[in-house]
């Protein structure tokens, strides 16, 4: 059984790797104006032997999971490399160190051959335990390489059952190495406990959780997450924030990433030309358990320490990312060579972590800078202090009267004037 | 009395003219609801665009943050409307709207209902986030609404763990109340505040991915035109006819009959 799964996953291996060769001078040549690899999924299903309960639409659960494979399958767009990987798949034992280890690449993550796919997805019976956290790392490292999207789509129907290694500890340490890679989890006819593991995981990469009690749900919802990575998106740059103004990373217009942890603050600069105006945003999010009431705050400091104007927010409650953002514009300058401003940009949040929540890597930190030309200044609080209302008209008519009747006054006494005369 | 019939001459042409500037309050025409987008972002980066007018729907799951974003420009107030509509079964449940502006600061809503609770025995809900108006300029320092992009997320707020994943339809409408000059201010930016403009101009490509890639339906507007041209016009037409009105008084109706022809 696992000799035979092995050689299968090795044959598709071989064949991806042969279709990959052709596949991609061909789509290089094509032109890929987007600069950006295709976007990768990895679906991993779990096979654990609970998987046989009869409860989604009167039939087994592996079942609804491979008929809703087969149609996702059908429907994949053509960009999306996909692969499937399993857990539990293989060892039907006792022994929970061998059965937490039992995790295998199904269909190597690559340009999809359906029919091999579909075939290697009817091999699989439930089997084994549920090894959800060395699945997961497995996944991640399925997807490295590249720039493009990377998608993780976890289908479970129970719980981790090999702690003491926490899967929702997992997922965040794979959202921490900075590959911009999402985890979106699905139960199966979950339990409440199962729901928060699989949200856990989810919120720690900015993924989603979905419950499934029926076959179309799976189906629909796997879709959408597939296509969803077919989407473009713009790819944030990795960016290391210092600890103080003068050591800070110069920034230029852009989308930036990084990790800052809980009481500390982030320090990076951008240079700013007369004329033009900084607009900068950031974004801290949650990606953990944290507690209610958070904050964050972006400051726009020169180089000499004063401030020149901040950004803040506050919040409280669920949330998934607290944000501001703050503009300054800076004004043109007689002299033509006048050197740019270096603008330093402090960022700190206040979140706090729930107690038993791990501290380290940092919260997921984003930041965009633009730098655009400077607006024009208002003279006046109305647009080119040009007036409006009934005020105004009764106002110019009282003024335009009266300035009538001493004007026709005044000729009135010229002309008597040169009579007398 | 002929200065009279001027006047009201004068001001009836006011009317007329301030008139549809003034009451040009109705709200843009429904897009081709085919068109609309059937579905939803997970953050800032990946929010799905909409156009004002357009009812944009998405199938999420409780628990889900659903991003949307729309484009807004000067003199537009935005009334963003938000329904959801609930699963069968449910435990009572807090939904809320936040709106953000291009720079992700957050935007007040002027009044409407931003955060709802569901009771268990509620099948759906509408939300309602009405913005204050979007101006041309503000100072750097203040939180004004600017023309630009807008984003919206909808979530649950409030929810228990049972109804985390459950799924949920949610529908989004934005629509903008036409202020007019009223609301126009001196002063303008160069650029409108939307996300990733400096480095779109630089790239030119087209298939790229961009943050925030929509605009009005007739672009930016270059923020010069209001109805405060109109009215300083006529007011201005209206001071020199009250002028004449005034001088006309002083010298009496017509010519003197004393005065010999001729003289």
């Amino acid at each position: 059984m696992i000799t035979r799964t092995r050689l299968a996953a090795g044959v598709c291996a071989l064949l991806a790797a042969l279709t990959a060769g052709l596949a991609f001078p061909a789509g290089a040549a094509a032109g890929e104006p987007t600069g950006q690899d295709a976007p990768k999924v990895d679906l991993v299903l779990d096979v654990s032997g609970s998987m046989r309960a009869r409860d989604i639409d009167g039939q087994s659960r592996m079942a609804a999971a491979k008929q809703a494979f087969n149609e996702v399958l059908d429907a994949t767009p053509e960009e999306v490399e996909l692969g499937i990987r399993t857990l539990g798949a293989d060892y039907p034992g006792d022994d929970r160190k061998t059965g937490c280890k039992d995790t295998a690449q199904l269909y190597p993550v690559g340009p999809l051959d359906r029919t091999e796919a579909k075939t290697a997805v009817a091999t699989l019976s439930p089997t084994g335990w549920t090894p959800i956290g060395p699945a997961l790392l497995k996944a991640a490292g399925d997807l490295d390489g590249g720039d493009g999207s990377k998608r993780i789509v976890l289908i479970s129907d129970g719980e981790d059952t090999c702690a003491p290694l926490d899967p929702c500890e997992v997922a965040r340490e794979i959202a921490a190495k900075g590959i911009g890679l999402t985890i979106d989890t699905l139960g199966l006819v979950p339990t409440a406990k199962l729901s928060r593991q699989l949200s856990c995981i989810a919120e720690a990469t900015g993924g989603t959780y979905t419950s499934v009690e029926h076959q179309d749900e799976l189906t629909d919802r796997v879709n959408q997450l597939v296509d969803r990575a077919a989407d473009p998106v713009v790819t944030p740059v990795p960016a290391e924030g210092a600890d103080r103004c003068a050591a800070a990373p110069t920034l230029k217009s852009g989308l930036y990433t990084d990790r800052e942890e809980f009481g500390q603050q982030r320090w990076y600069r951008v240079d700013v030309p007369p004329g033009k105006e900084l607009r900068a945003s950031v974004s801290v999010a949650a990606d953990r358990a944290v507690n209610p009431g958070y904050g964050v705050l972006m400051q726009a400091v020169t180089s000499k320490g004063r401030e020149i104007v901040r950004g803040e927010a506050a919040g409280n409650g669920r949330t998934d990312v607290i944000s501001t953002g703050l503009r300054y514009p800076k004004a043109e300058s007689d002299d033509e060579d006048a050197p740019a401003e270096a603008v330093c940009l402090a960022v700190s949040h206040s979140f706090s972590a729930a107690s038993g929540v791990k501290a380290t890597p940092g919260l997921p930190l984003e930041l965009t800078v633009d730098v655009v030309d400077a607006p024009s200044q208002a003279g006046d609080v109305a647009a080119f202090g040009l007036g409006r209302g009934w005020w105004l008209l009764g106002v110019l008519i009282l003024t335009g009267f009266l300035a009538g009747l001493v004007w026709g006054w005044l000729s009135r006494w010229r002309v008597a004037v040169w009579r007398t005369n | 009395m002929r200065v009279v019939r001027a006047l009201s001459a004068a001001l009836l042409t006011l009317t007329v003219a301030a008139g549809p500037a003034a009451a040009d309050a109705s709200p843009s025409p429904s897009q081709d609801e085919a068109s609309a987008p059937t579905r939803a972002g997970t953050s800032f980066r990946t929010a799905t665009e909409i156009e004002q007018g357009q009812r944009a729907t998405a199938s999420g799951s409780t628990g889900d943050y659903l991003y949307w974003s729309f484009p807004a420009d000067t003199g537009q107030r935005p009334t963003v409307e938000a329904t959801v509509k609930l699963p069968e079964t449910h435990a009572s449940q807090t939904w809320q709207i936040d709106v953000w502006d291009g720079l992700r600061r957050r935007q007040a809503c002027r009044y409407g209902a931003q955060t709802r609770t569901a009771e268990a025995d509620t099948s759906s809900m509408k939300l309602t986030c009405v913005l204050r108006t979007v101006r041309a300029w503000s100072e750097p320092w203040g939180n004004d609404p600017l023309p630009g992009t807008y984003y919206v997320r909808l979530t649950a707020t409030g929810v228990a763990t049972a109804d985390l994943g459950l799924p949920v339809d949610t529908g989004i409408r934005v629509d903008s109340k036409d202020i007019g000059g009223s609301a126009a201010v001196d002063g303008s930016l160069a650029e409108p505040l939307v996300p990733g403009i400096a480095s779109k101009a630089e790239e030119e490509q087209e298939d790229a991915a961009v943050l925030a890639g929509l605009e009005p339906e007739d672009g930016w507007t270059s923020g010069w035109w209001s109805d405060r041209w109109v009215w300083t016009a006529i007011g201005g037409i209206l001071a020199a006819l009250a002028g004449v009105g005034g001088y006309a008084l002083t010298r009496g109706t017509g010519r003197p009959s004393r005065v010999p022809p001729g003289a």
